[in-house]
Order: C-alpha cells, then sequence, then structure tokens
C-alpha cells in the first residue's frame, strides 16, 4: 500500500532551469520584489503545502554547478536574504512553513540562531532552515577572512574527486555545519519555557535559574552567553539540509530533522534510505527518526508533447545540470513519480519547479488534487506548527531537566 | 521658514525605563507587540521606527539581570516582517560593526530595503568588549582605538557595495538572452587595514540606492565619524544648550566633507509624560519614576557602580560610605579605570548631598528624568522651539510601556504639531525613508 507523504516546494528564482527567466510567464525583472514572492509562497500556501524552502548563497554566482556562473551574463542573477524573505512572508501567510537557506561557514552562528528563532517567533511556529556547509571560492573573497579552515563542496569545476572525503577542508566545512546547527538548537534551548515569570511581588521579571549560558566550545567557534531571544513556539526551528553522498548523510543523520534527498529513481531509493538508517543508528542523538524527503525538478504542461516541446525549448538555450530526477510531462507523470518514491518509502516529497511562476501553478492545481484524491497525501493533521505537522512533538529545553532535578534535590535538602 | 521637525519612534528596550509592572505592559518579544508598536507610529506619521540590538544578555554581578524587561528579537528579522505590516514608515535597526561582516550585513540591509519599498536605515554602532564579544566567532579581538577604524572601512565598503549595481544593471531581455548588463555590476576590490576583499554584491539596486545611515557615538571620533558617514545623529543631548551646542558642533564637521546643514539630521533621545495640566503631568512624571526606578533598582544600580553587595542598604537612605571594589588589578588600563570610578562616585556624592537625595532619588535623577513634562500643548511647542531654534531636527520619542507607550503621543502631541505648520499631514506616496527624512535621494548610477 502507499504510504501518505508531505509535500515541500523549493523556491529559487525564476525556477530551477537556468533558462526559466526567458520564458513568457517568467517575470525576471521581478525576481526581489516583495510581491513577487507573496504572491508565489501564497500560492503554494493555499493549496496546502507543508512548507517552502527558499535557496540562497553568499556570492553573485551562488551554488550554480557552471564554472564561470560568477561572471556570465546571461543567467537570472541578484537574491534576497532568505532568513529575511522568510520573516517578511511571516506576517503575510498563516499555514506554510518557512525554510530559508543559511549557510554555515561565513555568518555568525549567534545571528543565524537569533534570526531563526525571530522567525518562529513572528510566524507563530512555522520556522525551519535549510542548512549549507561551506563556501566557494567568491563567497570567500567577498568576506576576505585571513583563515579559514573550511572549504567549498561546491567548487566542482576545479576539483577532481567529488567525494567529500577525499578534501580535508570539505570534511572541516561539514564538521563546522554539524557544530552550527548544534549551536543553533543549544541557543534555541537557553530560554525554558516559562522562564518569563512577570513576577510583581518579587519584583523579577524572568526567573534566571530557567536561561542558561551555552558554553559552548567547538572545532571552529565558541558561545559563551544564552540566547537573547526568549524560546519560540516551536521551540526549535525544523533543522534541514540537503544530502548527496556519505558524509553529508552523516551530517543529516547526526543532527537533522528533515534530509533531502535525489535518488535517480524509486529503486535507487532504497539504497538511500538504507544508508541514511545506517548513519542514524550509528550517529543519531535527536530523540525522533529522521525524515527523509526526495527531491524532483518538475515541468509540467497539460500534454507530454507540449512538456517536451517546453524542454526542448528551455535546454537549447541553456544545459541544466542538477542533482534531482528530473520529470518532465504532465500532472499525471509527475503522480506516478510521487507514487512511486511513497511506495519506496520516503517521508515526503520536495518538488523544485523548473519555471516559476508556471510549473509552481501546475503543482497547486493540478499535481496537489490529484495525489490528494489519491489518498497519496498527508491529510493536514491540524497542529500548530511545522514541527508538529510533521509529527515530530513538542518538547522542552534540553536544560529543563536540570533545572526540575535541581529543584527537586534542594526540595529534599 | 517654519522648519519640519523629524520623529522616530524607539521601541521601548530592555533597561529599567521600560515599566513591565504596569497592567498594560505586554509582550517584548510577541510579533504583535512590534506590530502594534510600528501601526501606531505609522498612524502618528513618524519618520521611522527604531529598534535596539542584543548581543548578550544583561548581567548583575556574574549573573543574568532578572529585574528589568530581558530578551528580545533578532532585529534584521523583526524589521523584514515589520515590513508586510506597514507602507510608509521607516525602518532602522541598530547593528553593530563589530560582529556583523560588511558583505553579509549590506545584502541584509538591501534585502530590507527591497522588501520595504525603500524605507531601511541602518544605526550603525560600534563595539569592542570581550563580553559581548563572547559570543560571536570574531569575539573580543577588536582593541578599543579600533572600534572606529574597523566602523568607517566597514561602512565605507557596505556603501561601495550598495553602489556597485548601476540601476540599469538587470536587461533581463529574453530574447537575446541577456540578462545582466555588460559593467552593469562593478566588482568592489577593498583592501584596507582590517578588510581585504575583492567582492561581487548579489543584491541589486534597492530603491533607496543604500539605506538611511544612523549613527550615535558622542566621542570627537564618533562625530567625525558621524559627519562623514552619517544621515541620521541619534544623539542623548536634550537639555536645551546642550543640545544647541551639540548640533552647532557637528553640523560644523559637516563642511570639511563638503556637506550641507540639512543633510544630516539631529534626533536625540527623548521622553514625555502628558497631563491635563501641567501639574497632574509633574505628578504622572513622579510616579512613572517610581515605577521605572523600584527600591531594587536603585540599590542594582549603584552595586554595578561600586561593584558591592549593596542588599542590606535602604534605597530610600543615603548612599553607601564604603569605598568601591575595584580588584586587585594593577596594570595601566586598570588603575585609569579605578580612578574613573572613584571620581565617578565623588561626583555622585556631591550631587546627593547637594540636592538631598537619597539613593532612590539619585538613581530616578540619572535614569528616570523626562525630557518633556507637561499638558500635550506645552509639549508641543516645547518639541517646536527645539527644532526652530536650531536645537535638534526632532526627536528619537522613547516610552516607557511596551507595545502602547507612544499611542497617547500620537493621539494627543500629533495633531498639535501638525497646527504649529511643522509636521507632516500625510506620508506622500511611494516616498522613501530618504525622502521623509529630507534628504538628497542618493545618486543614481547607470552604465556608461
Amino acid at each position: 500500500m502507499t504510504e501518505r507523504i508531505h509535500l515541500a516546494v523549493a523556491l529559487d528564482g525564476a525556477g530551477w532551469h537556468p533558462a526559466a527567466w526567458r520564458e513568457e510567464s517568467a517575470r525576471p525583472t521581478e525576481l526581489t520584489s516583495p510581491a513577487y514572492w507573496r504572491e508565489l509562497v501564497q500560492t503554494a500556501e493555499r493549496a496546502g503545502v507543508l512548507f517552502a524552502t527558499l535557496e540562497d548563497a553568499l556570492s553573485l554566482g551562488g551554488r550554480s554547478y557552471e564554472a564561470d556562473a560568477e561572471t556570465r551574463r546571461d543567467r537570472a542573477r541578484g537574491r534576497l536574504d532568505a532568513v529575511l524573505l522568510a520573516s517578511f512572508l511571516a506576517p503575510l501567510t498563516e499555514r506554510i512553513g518557512l525554510v530559508p537557506t543559511v549557510t554555515t561557514t561565513h555568518p555568525e552562528p549567534f545571528h543565524i540562531a537569533t534570526g531563526l528563532q525571530t522567525l518562529d517567533h513572528a510566524s507563530h511556529g512555522r520556522a525551519g532552515a535549510r542548512f549549507v556547509a561551506g563556501a566557494n571560492a567568491q563567497e570567500r573573497a567577498n568576506f576576505g577572512r585571513r583563515s579559514d579552515p573550511t572549504g567549498s563542496p561546491t567548487d566542482l569545476a576545479s576539483v577532481g574527486s567529488l567525494r567529500v572525503e577525499d578534501h580535508p577542508e570539505w570534511l572541516a566545512a561539514f564538521r563546522e555545519a554539524g557544530d552550527v546547527i548544534d549551536a543553533v538548537r543549544r541557543l534555541a534551548d537557553s530560554w525554558e519555557d516559562d522562564a518569563i515569570i512577570r513576577d510583581t511581588v518579587t519584583g523579577k521579571f524572568l526567573d534566571r535559574d530557567r536561561i542558561h549560558n551555552l558554553e559552548f566550545e567547538g572545532e571552529f567557534f565558541a558561545i559563551t552567553g544564552a540566547s537573547i531571544v526568549p524560546r519560540s513556539p516551536q521551540g526549535q526551528p525544523l533543522v534541514t539540509v540537503l544530502a548527496h553522498l556519505r558524509v553529508p548523510y552523516r551530517l543529516a543523520a547526526e543532527y537533522a530533522d528533515v534530509v533531502f534527498v535525489t535518488p535517480a529513481d524509486a529503486a535507487a531509493t532504497a539504497g538511500i534510505l538504507a544508508e541514511l538508517a545506517e548513519a542514524s543508528a550509528e550517529l543519531r542523538t535527536e530523540p525522533e527518526p529522521l525524515r527523509v524527503f526526495a527531491d524532483l525538478l518538475v515541468l509540467i504542461e497539460d500534454t507530454r508533447a507540449a512538456a517536451d516541446q517546453a524542454w526542448a525549448r528551455l535546454q537549447d538555450r541553456a544545459q541544466l545540470i542538477t542533482d534531482a530526477r528530473v520529470v518532465v510531462g504532465t500532472a499525471d507523470d509527475v503522480v506516478a513519480e510521487i507514487a512511486a518514491l511513497a511506495d519506496a518509502g520516503v517521508d515526503g516529497i520536495r518538488l523544485r519547479p523548473a519555471r516559476l511562476p508556471a510549473d509552481l501553478a501546475a503543482i497547486t492545481e493540478q499535481v496537489v488534487p490529484l495525489i490528494s484524491d489519491a489518498g497519496i497525501l498527508a491529510s493536514d493533521n491540524g497542529a500548530p506548527t511545522l514541527r508538529e505537522r510533521l509529527g515530530l512533538p513538542r518538547r522542552a529545553s534540553r536544560f529543563a531537566d536540570q533545572t526540575s532535578r535541581f529543584a527537586k534535590q534542594e526540595t529534599r535538602a | 521658514m517654519t522648519r519640519q521637525i523629524h520623529l522616530a519612534a524607539h521601541f521601548p528596550g530592555v533597561n529599567n525605563t521600560t515599566v513591565w509592572t504596569d497592567p498594560t505592559s505586554g509582550s517584548q518579544i510577541d510579533f504583535a507587540s512590534f506590530e502594534h508598536f510600528a501601526r501606531n507610529a505609522e498612524r502618528g506619521l513618524f519618520d521611522y521606527v527604531f529598534l535596539a540590538e542584543g548581543l548578550r544578555l544583561r548581567e548583575h554581578r556574574g549573573r543574568i539581570h532578572d529585574l528589568d524587561v530581558l530578551g528580545r528579537p533578532n532585529t534584521l528579522a523583526i524589521l523584514a516582517a515589520l515590513a508586510a505590516v506597514t507602507s510608509h514608515i521607516g525602518l532602522v535597526g541598530t547593528l553593530s560593526t563589530t560582529f556583523n561582516e560588511p558583505y553579509e550585513l549590506a545584502r541584509e540591509l538591501a534585502t530590507i530595503d527591497h522588501l520595504s519599498g525603500g524605507r531601511a536605515g541602518w544605526n550603525a554602532v560600534t563595539s569592542s568588549d570581550a563580553f559581548h564579544g563572547a559570543n560571536f566567532r570574531r569575539g573580543g579581538y577588536l582593541d578599543q582605538a579600533d572600534r572606529y577604524v574597523r566602523a568607517a572601512e566597514f561602512t565605507e565598503f557596505a556603501k561601495r557595495l550598495w553602489a556597485s549595481w548601476h540601476d540599469d544593471a538587470i536587461v533581463a531581455d529574453a530574447a537575446t538572452g541577456e540578462f545582466l548588463r555588460e559593467g552593469g555590476i562593478d566588482r568592489v576590490r577593498f583592501a584596507s587595514r582590517l578588510f581585504d576583499v575583492d567582492a561581487v554584491f548579489d543584491v541589486p539596486a534597492s530603491p533607496q540606492g543604500r539605506p538611511v545611515v544612523v549613527q550615535a557615538g558622542d566621542s570627537a571620533e564618533g562625530r567625525d565619524f558621524g559627519a562623514r558617514h552619517a544621515d541620521v545623529i541619534f544623539s542623548g543631548h536634550t537639555e536645551f544648550e546642550d543640545a544647541q551646542e551639540f548640533y552647532c558642533d557637528v553640523k560644523g564637521r559637516l563642511s570639511a566633507h563638503g556637506r550641507e546643514e540639512d543633510s544630516l539630521k539631529i534626533l536625540p533621545a527623548a521622553t514625555f509624560v502628558l497631563g491635563d495640566t501641567d501639574a497632574e503631568a509633574r505628578e504622572r512624571s513622579r510616579e512613572i519614576a517610581l515605577q521605572q526606578v523600584r527600591p531594587q533598582t536603585a540599590i542594582t544600580y549603584l552595586e554595578q557602580i561600586w561593584n558591592r553587595d549593596f542588599s542590606d542598604y535602604d534605597a530610600d537612605g543615603p548612599l553607601p560610605d564604603v569605598d568601591p571594589d575595584t580588584g586587585s588589578e594593577t596594570a595601566l588600563g586598570f588603575a585609569n579605570r579605578h580612578a574613573a570610578i572613584r571620581g565617578r562616585i565623588t561626583q555622585l556624592r556631591e550631587l546627593a548631598a547637594a540636592e538631598n537625595f537619597s539613593i532612590r532619588d539619585l538613581v530616578i535623577h540619572l535614569t528616570a528624568k523626562h525630557t518633556f513634562v507637561g499638558t500635550p500643548e506645552h509639549v508641543a511647542a516645547e518639541i517646536d522651539r527645539y527644532v526652530q531654534e536650531r536645537a535638534t531636527d526632532g526627536f528619537t520619542v522613547v516610552g516607557h510601556l511596551s507595545p502602547h507607550g507612544l499611542d497617547e503621543f500620537t493621539e494627543k502631541v500629533i495633531p498639535l504639531l501638525q497646527e504649529r505648520g511643522s509636521y507632516r499631514r500625510s506620508y506622500e506616496d511611494g516616498a522613501t525613508l530618504h525622502d521623509l527624512l529630507g534628504l538628497e535621494p542618493v545618486r543614481s548610477r547607470v552604465a556608461v
């Protein structure tokens, strides 16, 4: 029997195809306009999409696989900071999860944590983040840090092996990403839920025994204090990563709530799930099992002929280089792929529209009703937060037990 | 000609002047509080909403301070969310040049400028202390002397990033496949004492070209930095003569940078208490001051200066006659600091003796003296006088309650300022924050 799955969408510029901005339906001069993003995310929300991821990078060429990404002028360029874009979208939406991309290499982990906590407050519990490790050469030049032990898993043009294990600086970037995620979770827990007491009798605004300095010392950075932000509705943001290979799988298994994977087909999914399960058995400390979402890059038209034609037009203008499986066809074709992946045991699907807003419209108007009617799509469980909608129960701060234990000991004494 | 008044609305901070014991006091963290505060300020046609920045929770004698409001959101994220629920008002955040990286902060502020349609502003502050640095990768590495070096280099670099996309850089010609115009984006090579970058900015030119830059430093270095880089100065000079002197000094520094008097606005922090009569306002002012400085607050304030436990002292009694605990450090820097502490204490003792102040009276005098106290007519007239007589260009108004602290100001004082002909009666459609402040737009750039 087909398992019920969750549906997410991945939003990036004019779409995931590098020629998407040239389509007649595209809005290439609006890629940094607030109205463009509001309409995209509200469209996804109306269809009941669980969450939208927002791409980001810290250089003009971004995470393109193209060697000359920084200099070529025929690709859509220019973007907004994803965490701030998500924060802007929070008051304009009510239900959809907002999952911006966060680079772990250069930004301050403390700012990352407080930004995501604030997104969670402003969205009433719909914040997540997709953490990305490493930086390419231009990102490093943009920051100009004089010493930087980490390197990039995206400097693909100039390297031989794509295995992270073969590059000490890539391994360092992944260790750092793990530390950043760990610090973000700890900062999110640093205020217990009931730390603010507003006790007018004693004159105390808060119970300082329920706020915990982090004293975090990692290989790459240290954070002494507690967060400046009181605990947010979800407690912690939803932590997601995209992973294709062993080292990122291990990062996901150890630190993430959700992993995005890119199986070539439903058959390849079993191998990936097995590898993730093995890594989880060895490394995982999060109480809930890792949720696995499979990525599909989709181009949808009413007929296969029209889809093939559109695809040919795009490919003629620019060759797509992608990690994800590409589905070019009708909504029914996409539904068949989703059903096969659901049977293979994934928890969710993240669709990357080849063209925006066109393929997002096709997803919301056609694919969603079809998978819903077919009983493949998990129905909304009505839970108030993104984590709970995914079945991740809200937990007290990791520090709460210590306080209550301490309090009990005191009572006994 | 009547000079126009500019007003900023300061969200109540995490110190004793924000009264949380009042029954109308709301959350300092829920987005609804920020939304209410910004909407009220927009109803009052303020130039901008002003937010502080949190880098570390306040501590008192090694423990988290628990008497005042504590905890606040990430400044940038709240400004971005406020852009969604406001349409005209400026959105200005305090952001450190020490604990941020220029490329990252420049793209974040440009993002807010895009999301708000040209309403972003940045209060550029410097910090160097190890206490705050302990939460950051780039921790307390910065020497005190380098604070303004970094601030100036940081701001210079950020301004070059903001100017690096020409206004017509995006062609987006679907037929030819040309998205970016050749030469439409300048590469920014910036080698200075503290930076060495070769950057290509990734956010297109934003509606204002760059955010409005606010600056608050009061030292000679800070004033020079402001005269060179700032569009607005947020000062603490609110006594009339002192304010006039400050205004003269800072505006006098502008010509050295080829700037006119009106290209920089000075908006000192101001508090206010209203009443139907002046007597009633004075009574309310005293009540609010007593809420702002509870006995514990007063004792804590002195403990911070003396570095001693004063929990046995009576806040309504005289100042402690013990010496401060200045530790056993003998290094030159510490010796100077100790001399400064002793000097400060001598000053406080003299003040208390002259005015016959109790501990609590003294702390009220130091932290809770309200700038404008009186009827709405009196407060409006005073604000107008400061602006017309070139003591300020307006004020950064701070309420004592979150989030309703400025509601009364909007209802009662704003209409009177409008009647005086020195305050706007509406926002102009599509006005940027530069426009609201009466600043020249940033020069637009096109490819040559």
